[in-house]
């Protein structure tokens, strides 16, 4: 009995003392995680990371490529120019509002309205541009506008009062679409005018082939250029820095996959060149990944998530957090909805009901943002919206029923939330979370 | 020693609907002075800490801020005059790195741009003349062990370079080792200037650093000794209030035992 209780302490001490005693430490405490230089050392340190749980994006990548592979290997049709320009078309409405989901979750809490704050952004559109007659771009702003202010009201029910953030969006996700069903009147939708902004959401498409390369040059530039001047700033400053086989290596990873999405969008029979959805959805995801990352609101975003307590100690105000998250939530919903609308020909009494508030938190989820507050990032609404979106389009080329997709679509959200706990119980028992 | 106390408390009261939980407290804190606030459970330390640093305003009295009278309504108010306060609980964000944690609420920024370079280099600069160790600035709170928090939470008190820094029960939950170098650091921060208020059940620990010892017994003054002068015991009978308590009790039962022996 002695024996059995003794050997796994004796374990978990002999892979402390291993660790680091690979590392190259001599002035330093030899308890310290030392990294080596060069690519070994980055090696090391992602074995570390994956062995205490820090998985990341790693999951969803993972996913991703099997899912290409399988469906690929099924009906080859699966990587084509027509199905990629789809799944890219069709993600980006669900996938802005999947962006706006991933600042709540980085709160800790949820937003189950998104779903009927599009719908009532899409029809205050319809009505104020079709029955009134507003401006096309005015009804347009109207409308993100209107969804920036709902979600504002969530977030003062739920800073303010002090109503948990589920109960107040459960509530607003049955109010916003009755009032909904009610601005959308008898006929119960609007079409979209041709012709109109919003048809051109999801319908206009940079035929010239330099917009695609172009954007994807840019893209792989800027990231190299961010890269390198940061690199030699920090070295600068005198601090550990990337190094250049590093930068260059992800360079290099970003520039394949950027060409390829282009190549696909551009060369083969059928291509109708870069979606201006696409362009859209990259936009809101690269500015939020800059607020969430490099702003002060962003680390308040964190820090909030991660010990509100100890952020209103440090002087944050936590309410005003709060309920800015829960605004650019709504704003996205609405934004969102839009495109919607767009795929769909106008807007419907229906519109963003049914999965798609489900979708819309499941790609977040997905894609890595944890449920539990205070670790995720902006892409995993990316990630996330793609793995769905390629296996229901996986499926519809397979002529798979809509009640199979569902299912597996469960399936996949359940296996994302299995990793988040798991990677979580890991990390803590690595003592790193 | 300055002569004008850089923080003192005049006469502050402060009520809790029926409990009076201060009554008529003085306190002086001087700058490069430890003072070790000490006391029974119940008898007001976190109160009146609570009211240095804002989170409790004082009903009765006055604050004084370098010879000048102060008002001290919110925790805001506090910070801006130069108090920090590291609480018994740490308030750390686990999901945020060294670095983010040690500038939570104070960034160093462009417009609203964080300038990550320049908070490293100062977060390194500051560990580095406080001979803080620990793995790495860029790994989150959570990787690190209870004495490495510890040190990192006074860290963070001293990025706003305060003039007093409060800390509640450093060492309460501390092995020996992590102990001794929380004391040191507290030794540290007497040497660069800061004035500090301990507060601490450890006798060993107030004794080890502190200069002065302010007794509080029910919501009152009892007492503030030189520790250079002053017994244990002395001490003791005025936290529990007489020279007959259990603990000179229980000492002059065991002293009776080793003559017996």
């Amino acid at each position: 009995m002695s024996d059995l209780a003794k050997t796994p302490l004796d374990k978990s001490a002999t892979a402390v003392d291993a660790e680091p005693s690979a590392a190259p430490a001599a002035a330093v405490d030899p308890r310290l995680l030392v990294r080596e230089q060069g690519f070994a050392g980055y090696w090391t340190e992602f074995l570390r990371k994956v062995r205490g749980g820090e998985l990341g994006s790693l999951p969803v990548v993972v996913g991703l490529i099997v899912i290409a592979l399988v469906f690929q290997f099924q009906n080859d049709k699966f990587l084509s120019a027509s199905s990629l320009a789809n799944i890219a078309v069709f993600t980006s409405g669900v996938g802005i509002m999947s962006v706006g989901i991933v600042f709540v979750l980085l709160l800790g809490e949820i937003d189950l309205s998104v779903g009927s704050v599009a719908g009532v952004g899409a029809a205050v559109w319809a009505v104020l541009s079709v029955n009134h007659g507003w401006g096309d771009w005015l009804s347009v702003v109207s409308a993100v506008v209107c969804g920036l202010v709902i979600g504002a009201v969530h977030g003062i029910f739920f800073a303010k009062v002090g109503v948990p953030a589920f109960v107040v969006t459960l509530a607003g996700f049955l109010g916003w679409s009755g009032l909904q069903i009610w601005l959308m009147g008898k006929e119960g939708s609007i079409n979209t005018p041709s012709g109109s902004v919003v048809e051109d959401l999801t319908t206009h498409f940079f035929a010239d082939k330099a917009a695609a390369y172009g954007l994807a040059f840019a893209a792989v530039l800027l990231y190299a250029g961010s890269q390198l001047l940061d690199a030699r700033r920090r070295k600068g400053a005198g601090l550990p820095s990337r190094p250049l086989s590093e930068i260059l290596l992800r360079t290099g990873v970003l520039a394949v996959l950027c060409f390829v999405v282009a190549y696909f969008l551009n060369e083969p029979d059928g291509a109708r060149g870069l979606p201006l959805a696409l362009v859209l959805f990259l936009a809101v995801l690269v500015l939020a990944d800059f607020v969430v990352r490099r702003t002060t609101f962003g680390r308040q975003v964190f820090a909030v998530g991660g010990n509100a307590e100890a952020a209103r100690r440090a002087g944050i105000n936590v309410d005003r957090v709060r309920i800015t998250v829960f605004a650019i939530s709504g704003m996205l919903a609405a934004f969102g909805g839009l495109f919607i609308a767009s795929l769909s020909g106008g807007a419907t009494k229906s519109l963003g009901g049914g999965n798609t508030l489900m979708i819309v938190i499941a790609a977040a989820v997905i894609g890595g943002t944890s449920l539990f507050g205070g670790r995720g990032k902006i892409w995993s609404a990316l990630l996330g919206m793609l793995v769905i979106q390629s296996i229901q389009q996986g499926l519809n080329l397979e002529g798979m029923a809509s009640e199979i997709q569902y299912m597996i679509t469960g399936a996949v959200l359940l296996a994302a939330v299995v990793i988040d706990s798991v990677s979580r119980r890991t990390q803590k028992s690595a003592g790193r979370a | 020693m300055s002569a004008t106390p850089v923080l003192a408390l005049r006469g502050v009261s402060k009520r809790f609907g029926a409990v009076q939980a201060l009554t008529d407290v003085d306190l002086e804190i001087h700058t490069g002075e430890v003072v070790a606030l000490v006391g029974d459970n119940g008898a007001g330390k976190s109160t009146l800490v609570k009211t240095i640093s804002g989170v409790h305003p004082i009903d009765e009295g006055a604050i004084e801020w370098e010879g000048r009278e102060v008002r001290i309504g919110r925790p805001h108010d506090a910070q801006n005059l130069g108090v920090a306060t590291v609480y018994q609980d740490l308030a750390l964000c686990d999901n945020l790195d060294v670095v983010a944690n040690l500038f939570l609420g104070s960034e160093l920024r462009t417009a609203s741009v964080l300038d990550e370079i320049a908070m490293e280099k100062r977060a390194r600069e500051l560990l580095d003349t406080l001979s803080i160790r620990i793995p790495s600035v860029r790994i989150p709170v959570a990787a690190l062990s209870g004495g490495q928090r510890q040190v990192v939470a006074i860290a963070r008190a001293l990025v706003g370079d305060p003039k007093v820094v409060i800390l509640d029960e450093p060492t309460a939950a501390l092995g020996v080792e992590q102990t001794a170098q929380v004391l040191d650091l507290v030794e540290r921060l007497r040497e660069r200037g800061h004035g500090v208020i301990l507060i601490s059940h450890n006798m060993a620990d107030v004794r080890a650093v502190a200069d002065r010892v302010a007794v509080l017994r029910l919501g009152r003054n009892n007492g503030v000794f030189d520790v250079a002068d002053t017994s244990p015991e002395e001490i003791i009978a005025a936290i529990t209030g007489a020279t007959d308590n259990a603990v000179t009790r229980r000492r002059a039962r065991t002293a009776t035992k080793e003559e017996a022996k």
